[in-house]
This record gives structure tokens, C-alpha cells and sequence, in this order.
């Protein structure tokens, strides 16, 4: 057994986190050197937090020393939970903050998905505000951001996240490591009730099937009644082609996302800012996913000083069909959401529909008709759609209704 | 007479006697009201200066003694050069080799590249500074090692304190970027040049003797005379007096936090709901990061209504500058220049108007200009949920900032604080702010990552802004939300009884004092 661990970061350019450093000792009891930068305001509530969770895991004589540079309770506490399990290899006892009241959320299969934020898993900086941003969904990343050494850490910072940080809103999504590494995120994650799990590198329905089974028998053991969406990523060859029998793997599938850097890759291609490598692969993974009754969402756009190219970027997987983008900076939501926002003239067509359909309902007509036409029921419900999406947009007014009326 | 601790109309705990002399506590916003004359400088006669005009003298350490450098005298210099000059530490360094002692240094504002100055404090040669107190300078003052009490004044403040007579300039060290033999000088040209040189106004005034260092000699005239020689008693010529270059000090960047983005495109928003932004309005955004944002996002608003202001009060930036150019505004009026774009612009536009502290800002003023503003973003430490603020202290305490115009551009018809909630686990938004800079009267809205809270004094914001779909919330909201994050109300910092600062109003009465840490 190791007598020393270490966890989290430290250092001048650090923010938001604290590196946790707990050497066991044979006698003396507990002896806390702490260095913050919030010593005066809340050096007291952190020492007593060191305390705290020291005596929940039975340990009586340590040095811990605790690097701090502004760490909130919940990081600190998913720091020193992490050091500790550095130590016991065998410990499972979960240290849990009080959660947030009003911060779990339920979320429909076809809410809007346009702009899903992606935040590294083991970075507590960029997690404590996302949810400002008003992305519809946010990410927690435990894949490719995290470094195979911080994965526990990651975990069981994730976790606290899950458990404290409002997203106001925004759908609450993970995205898991590959094979057994993200059963064990799964293990612990899915009792802190995400709304969606992004699984990597899919490349067939068997992948997405065992992360279903296991999430039903984790929501059924800790009693979550709320859905748990699936969102495998299509990433390679194999991927694309297998894309329908994924997406219809397992009923919670409600998307399927593209991930192009890995599909270049795997191609043997050269990623250009054109695309015209991966066009055929977008084009079947959106074909797939409509064939199966589920969103399509395309990759990210990763030079965050280019605005204009995100939003030509967007409008162009709009046209193509797509319902959303990854985005890996804040303030890529709002040119996502503006790409995404319908044109004036399918508003105009939508609003026909719909007042139509209301003069329908209100006269107690079976039937829809706009002039001579009649409309069919899931053309009025794609009309409804898009007055949604309008005034989420801000490019409809919520009391439209109203002023056409007045 | 001995210092008493009283209470002020703010409820803060006051000296009635600082650095030996009488102290008025805070009474009130336009409460006090000294009367009596101005103060005035020496009678001098042109006879006694040379018929040529020729004022320059050999050195520094020549002017300092022909100026009558001797203990207990106060000095002044300023702050044109931000964090790039080359002079007051020289002042200081001829002083401790004179052997004089005990002077007070009367800054207009210090910065980080004063920190050698720390050793004239130590050994005597400085007794105490009156000015802002950052960096390694504020930290010394904090624990407690200045033998003198600091006193921060903002701009207006400090103008208002040489003008009736409340400090006495003995020597004034103007830097300055050009100069002729006569002592006019300007800060536009030259190859320091660093913009406007009103800070050193009054002090060319008021000072008993007055030294214009340069490193940029012209023959008579030097146009524009921003300084008038005729108050100039004589001419230094140095190789170098400052790094224009550091005049950009790291607050005059655009910041690239996507959540101080957020409020800066918040504070902008609010502006166009509450009716501030059309045709012929003005406004002022400071130094800092989310204040510069927010101009750029007025900006595109601005060009794509087509709506034009008539003015902006700088500091000077390259942003404001594309403004003036792009049309969207008629003029700037300058109080300093924040970076060389700036300076660039001040000496090629006519459409710069180079104020002072005197014409924007000095209590004693008949009228002030900051009060005819329609809207000015300034930044803050602490908030409190009075709407009180705090721009001096870090909440430990520690002394961090001067006050620069902050007090004075309060008088604003809106003034707006866009602020985070938090700083990492720093609450912004508390109970009682560490250090009153600011009546809480006089603040009208606050903009946060987390919402807006409007100052129920401002019920006209309130109804303007009611159905406009922004976060509006009241500052209680916002307080208690952010002692749920950073884990439950702060500690409050254990000060020791001693007092280190006190922090004066713009009228010259204590509004607050600061302990040592």
C-alpha cells in the first residue's frame, strides 16, 4: 500500500482547482498544511472539510497538505475523495456533498439538441459556469480530454458536478470512455441521473446495447424514472457503415453523432476545411439516423476565433439535414443557435399552418386545410416545430400569436 | 488635538484627524459643502526667470535643490506613463542622497513599477503616500509598515484636495513627453509620448515650484502647449522618461473569458432596453477587460441601428478610436490614454477633446461633467446588497487598486457594474463590502453572469427594462446564490486595530478607512 497520493492541480496558472497531497503516518494524528487564496474568507470551512472527510474514511494520522487555488466545496471534496482512493485501491465508500436541489432534470426524446457544449472532465474551471451560455445540452467529457492517468479523478469530479453545478437547462450529458474503463464511468455516474450518454468510436450495435443494458439495470437499482438517452458517435468506417443497425440498437438511442477526426483517419484522408473527404460518410450517418427516427448531429468546428466560418459551417449541416453541432467554446452556442434558426419564410409557412390548425380544432374539424390544400398531421407537427425553434431563436416573437390576431 | 473614531453617515468608523491634520467624516452624497477661497500658489514675478525664456537646468538633482528640496516637503508626480515611468523613483533616489527625510509623495496614481520606493519608506526619505496604493506598494501599506496613513482620492478627489488647500503641492515633478526651454509642454509628441497630461494640471497651478522633465527638447513654441510654461519654474532634459509601451497595462486588453463576454453583451443589452442607447448619447467605459467589451458590443449595435453618439469619454484606445473614425461618435473627450493607438489619434484628430480631472470631474467645479453622462461601466471588487461597492481592497482586505474616476463617474445617469458574481471562490456579491468606495445611491445596476439586479431606487430602470426578456433579478437573489456556490457566507478578514488607509469621497470628507491586514 502506498503511504502517499496526490491529487488534482496546483500551481500559479491554476484556477477553480487544489492539488491534494495525503501522506499516511503511523502516529501524531492529523496535521493540515493548507496554502490558499481564500485562506481569510474560507480557510476555516476548508480545513473543516479536510477533517470531515479524513474521519469518513477512518483515517487518524496523516499529513495533508492542500494546494488551493479557489477550489469550490465540491471540487475540493472530489480531490480529496480522489486522493484517498490513491491510497485504498479497495475503497468504495462514496463521500457525497449534499446535492443541489432543482439541478436534475427530465428531457424529452426530441428536445432540441442544436449546441451541446463540450467541457474536459477533469478541468473544474470551465464546468461552474456552462450553464450561463445556454447550450442545449453540456458534456461532460471523460474520453479523449482526460489523461489516462486522471481518469479516476475525473470520475469522481464529474460525479460531484453532476451532483452540485446548475446547468441550467442544459441538457446534462457524459461522454464515456471506451469498453470496460466506461462501464466502471457508467457504475458510479448513472445514480447522479444524467440525461444522455454520448458513447465513443460506435462501430457496432452490440457496443451500444451492452451500455443499454447496463444503464437500465443501474437506473432500476437507483431508482431513476427519468430516461437516459443514448448518443453513439460514428468515428470510423466501420461506423458509417453500420449506422442504421446502431442507431436502432437499443430504444433509448435518440441521436447519432459524427466525429470527423478519427473518420479522416481511419480513411486514410487529409481533413480539408471543404470536407469533401467525409461528405459521403455525413451524408449516410444522416440518412441512417433519419431511417431509424432519430437526430443526426454533426462535429464540431474547432477554430474558436472564426465565427463566420462556424456559422457558414452550421448553415451548411442545416441544409444537409443535421440538428445540431458540437461546439467547444461558449461562444460558438449562439452562432450555432443563429444557424440553426429557421429562415423567415419557413416561419411564415409555419404560422399558416398552425393557425390553421387552430381555426381547425376551435371549429372541431377533423381535417387541416390551408386553401384548398389539406395538411397532414405531421406536417402540422413540424410546423409546430419550427415556431418553437423560432422563438428559442429570437427570431419569433413568444406572443406572436397575439399580434397576428391584433 | 487627537484622532477620534467616529461614525460616519455611511456607518463607517472614521479618524477625525489623518497624518496629523483635521479629517471631516462622510456626511452624505453632496452633503458638504467647505466654503472660503481657493487656495493659490506663491506670488512669483517673471523677473526673477531668465529674459530668454531658457528654464533648462542641468539635472534633476540641479531642479530638486533649485526648487528648495528640504524635509517634510510634499511632491507630486503622475501617472501618465501608467506603468511605464521613469521618474518618480529618480526623484526619490536624489532625495535619499541630499539626505532629505520625511516627504510626502502625492502621486496622482502609483503602480507596480514604483515598488522600488519601498526603501525610501523604510529608511525615512518618504513618510507616506497620498494616491492610489497598488501591487507590492499596497501590500506594504497593508501590513502596516508605512509610518503615515495612505489616503486614496480619485481623480476628481485629488483635484478637489489641491484646490482647497487640503494639500499643499511644495514641489511638483511634471513628466513630460515634449517640452521647450520655456517649460510649455504636451504629452502628444515625442518619443515618449503617452497622450494628455491633465492629471498635472492642478499641480502646475497650485505647486509652489514646478519641474518639467523631458526627453524630447523642442525650441519655443511647443505646440500644443497642454502645460503652460508660465507656471513652470524649470526644465530637466533625461535620456528617457518613460516606456510609452507600458502605458497599455494589462487591463486595457479585450478580454477573452467567454463569461466575461457574456456580461459585457448583458451590460450592452441592458443599455438598448432601458432606452440609453439613440441618437446623441454618451457614454464611458473604463480601462478593463469587460468594460472595453462592452464598447465593441455598443459598437455593432450602434452601426447596425445606425445610431451615433455625440460623445465617449476615453481613456482613449484604439476601439474608441475606430469609433470616432467609423463616425459613430463626434467626439472623445480624453482624460488619459490607455494605449498608443490612443496617443496616436489625440495628436492627429482634432475630434479629441483633452480634458482634466478639473473639467470632468472636481467637486469644486461649478457643474461636472461625469453627472452628464447617460450611461458609464465601471468595475468593482465587492458589491453589496445596498449596492455599496468596493474598488480599493481585495475582500481580505488588502489594498489593490487606486480609485482612479471611479467615485467621480458614479454621478453618471446610469452607472452600471458589470461584475462577476465570483471570483473562483471569491464572492463579488456580499452581505457588506470590506471597504466602502462607493454609496450604494449612487450605483444603479449591477450586471452579473448570473443575472441583473437593478437598484430599487430606480424604478424608472426597473419599468423600462420589465418585459425586455433579460435576466433581471434583485441583488439578494444574486447574493444568495453565490454563498450557495462558494459553500455559505465568507468569512469576514480578521483586521488588526490599526488604521493604514483612509479612503476620502470626491467632496474630501472619509467616507471609510482600511486596517491593517
Amino acid at each position: 500500500m502506498n503511504s502517499r497520493a496526490e491529487a488534482g492541480r496546483g500551481g500559479k496558472n491554476v484556477r477553480s482547482d487544489c492539488l491534494v497531497a495525503i501522506e499516511l503516518l503511523d502516529s501524531g494524528g492529523i496535521t493540515i498544511d493548507l496554502r490558499s487564496k481564500v485562506e481569510t474568507l474560507y480557510g476555516r470551512s476548508i480545513r473543516a472539510m479536510v477533517e470531515e472527510m479524513l474521519a469518513f474514511y477512518t483515517i487518524t494520522d496523516a499529513r495533508i497538505v492542500v494546494e488551493d487555488s479557489g477550489a469550490l466545496p465540491y471540487v475540493l471534496a472530489a480531490r480529496i475523495e480522489a486522493a484517498v482512493r490513491r491510497l485504498r485501491p479497495e475503497e468504495t465508500r462514496e463521500f457525497l456533498l449534499p446535492a443541489r436541489p432543482g439541478i436534475a432534470l427530465s428531457t424529452a426524446r426530441d428536445r432540441f439538441r442544436r449546441s451541446r457544449l463540450y467541457l474536459p472532465g477533469n478541468d473544474p474551471k470551465l464546468a461552474i459556469n456552462a450553464g450561463i451560455h445556454e447550450a442545449d445540452g453540456i458534456i461532460l467529457d471523460l474520453e479523449d480530454s482526460v489523461a489516462p492517468a486522471e481518469k479516476d479523478a475525473a470520475r469522481l469530479l464529474v460525479r460531484n458536478t453532476l451532483r452540485e453545478v446548475d446547468f441550467m437547462g442544459a441538457e446534462r450529458m457524459l461522454r464515456v470512455n471506451q469498453g470496460a474503463p466506461g462501464m466502471e464511468d457508467l457504475r458510479m455516474l448513472i445514480p447522479q441521473g444524467p440525461n444522455l450518454v454520448l458513447i465513443p468510436k460506435v462501430e457496432e450495435a452490440v457496443q451500444v446495447r451492452d451500455v443499454y443494458t447496463l444503464i437500465e439495470d443501474l437506473r432500476q437499482r437507483h431508482g431513476i424514472t427519468h430516461d437516459i438517452h443514448l448518443m453513439p458517435i460514428i468515428e470510423s468506417a466501420r461506423g458509417a457503415l453500420f449506422a442504421y443497425d446502431i442507431a436502432t440498437a437499443a430504444p433509448s438511442v435518440v441521436a447519432l453523432a459524427i466525429g470527423l477526426e478519427d473518420y479522416t483517419a481511419d480513411i486514410g484522408a487529409e481533413r480539408t476545411l471543404e470536407g469533401r473527404e467525409s461528405f459521403w460518410m455525413r451524408g449516410a450517418v444522416l440518412n441512417a439516423a433519419r431511417a431509424a427516427g432519430v437526430q443526426a448531429i454533426d462535429t464540431v468546428f474547432s477554430d474558436v476565433n472564426d465565427m463566420d466560418g462556424l456559422y457558414a459551417s452550421v448553415r451548411e449541416a442545416a441544409s444537409l439535414g443535421f440538428d445540431g453541432k458540437g461546439c467547444i467554446h461558449p461562444r460558438q452556442i449562439a452562432v450555432v443557435h443563429r444557424g440553426f434558426a429557421p429562415t423567415e419564410q419557413d416561419v411564415e409557412k409555419a404560422k399558416r399552418i398552425v393557425l390553421a390548425f387552430d381555426d381547425a380544432t376551435r371549429r372541431g374539424l377533423g381535417v387541416v386545410a390551408l386553401g384548398s390544400k389539406m395538411i397532414d398531421p405531421p406536417v402540422v407537427k413540424r410546423a409546430l416545430r419550427t415556431i418553437d425553434l423560432a422563438v428559442r431563436s429570437g427570431v419569433l416573437s413568444q406572443t406572436w400569436k397575439e399580434e397576428v390576431q391584433a | 488635538m487627537s484622532a477620534e473614531r467616529v461614525i460616519n453617515a455611511a456607518g463607517r468608523e472614521v479618524l477625525t484627524e489623518i497624518n496629523g491634520l483635521p479629517a471631516v467624516p462622510y456626511q452624505g452624497v453632496g452633503a458638504y459643502k467647505p466654503a472660503g477661497r481657493k487656495a493659490a500658489p506663491p506670488v512669483s514675478s517673471c523677473a526673477d526667470y531668465p529674459s530668454d525664456g531658457n528654464k533648462v537646468l542641468p539635472g534633476l538633482r540641479e531642479a530638486l535643490i533649485n526648487a528648495g528640496l528640504r524635509d517634510g516637503m510634499t511632491i507630486s508626480s503622475h501617472h501618465h506613463f501608467r506603468n511605464g515611468d521613469l521618474v518618480a523613483n529618480q526623484v526619490f533616489d536624489i532625495a535619499a542622497e541630499l539626505g532629505v527625510k520625511d516627504l510626502r509623495w502625492f502621486p496622482s496614481a502609483a503602480f507596480p513599477c514604483h515598488e522600488p520606493l519601498i526603501k525610501h519608506l523604510e529608511s525615512g526619505v518618504i513618510h507616506h503616500i497620498e494616491g492610489s496604493m497598488n501591487g507590492p506598494l499596497g501590500d506594504y501599506a497593508s501590513s502596516g509598515r508605512m509610518r503615515g496613513l495612505g489616503v486614496l482620492r480619485s481623480h476628481g478627489g485629488r483635484y478637489q484636495a489641491i484646490q482647497d488647500g487640503e494639500v499643499h503641492i511644495d514641489i511638483a515633478v511634471i513628466a513630460a513627453p515634449t517640452s521647450d526651454p520655456f517649460g510649455n509642454c504636451n504629452g502628444v509628441n515625442g518619443p515618449s509620448a503617452c497622450g494628455g497630461l491633465g492629471f498635472a494640471l492642478a499641480d502646475s497651478q497650485y505647486a509652489d515650484k514646478v519641474i518639467v522633465v523631458t526627453d524630447n527638447l523642442v525650441p519655443f513654441p511647443c505646440v500644443p502647449w497642454q502645460l503652460q510654461g508660465n507656471h513652470v519654474d524649470s526644465v530637466v532634459v533625461l535620456d528617457k522618461i518613460g516606456e510609452p509601451e507600458k502605458i497599455v497595462s494589462g487591463t486595457t486588453a479585450i478580454t477573452k473569458s467567454p463569461d466575461r463576454l457574456l456580461i459585457a453583451e448583458l451590460t450592452a443589452r441592458f443599455c438598448d432596453a432601458a432606452g440609453i442607447v439613440r441618437n446623441g448619447f454618451s457614454f464611458q467605459a473604463g480601462a478593463g477587460g469587460t468594460a472595453l467589451s462592452f464598447a465593441i458590443f455598443l459598437r455593432d449595435m450602434m452601426r447596425e441601428r445606425r445610431i451615433k453618439a455625440r460623445f465617449v469619454r476615453g481613456g482613449s484606445t484604439r476601439y474608441l478610436v475606430d469609433m470616432l473614425e467609423e463616425g459613430l461618435t463626434d467626439y472623445i473627450l480624453d482624460g488619459q490614454t490607455f494605449d498608443l493607438a490612443g496617443v496616436q489619434s489625440m495628436r492627429d484628430n482634432p475630434r479629441h477633446i483633452h480634458t482634466n480631472p478639473f473639467v470632468s470631474y472636481n467637486y469644486h467645479g461649478k457643474g461636472n461633467v461625469a453627472s452628464m453622462l447617460d450611461v458609464v461601466v465601471l468595475g468593482a471588487t465587492e458589491v453589496d446588497v445596498q449596492f455599496n461597492a468596493n474598488v480599493v481592497s481585495h475582500s481580505d482586505g488588502r489594498l489593490l487598486h487606486g480609485i482612479g474616476g471611479w467615485q467621480n463617474c458614479l454621478f453618471s445617469k446610469c452607472t452600471i457594474l458589470p461584475i462577476p458574481s465570483f471570483r473562483d471562490r471569491i464572492p463579488v456579491i456580499v452581505d457588506k463590502v470590506t471597504t466602502l468606495c462607493g454609496p450604494g445611491e449612487l450605483i444603479d445596476v449591477i450586471v452579473t453572469e448570473r443575472g441583473i439586479a437593478i437598484n430599487p431606487l430606480r424604478q424608472d430602470l426597473i419599468d423600462a427594462t420589465r418585459n425586455s426578456g433579460l435576466p433581471i433579478r434583485s441583488i439578494e437573489a444574486l447574493k444568495d446564490e453565490v454563498e450557495s456556490i462558494c459553500g455559505g457566507a465568507p468569512d469576514k478578514p480578521q483586521f488588526i486595530d490599526n488604521y493604514i488607509a483612509a479612503i476620502k469621497w470626491v467632496d474630501g470628507t472619509v467616507i471609510d478607512m482600511v486596517k491593517q491586514v
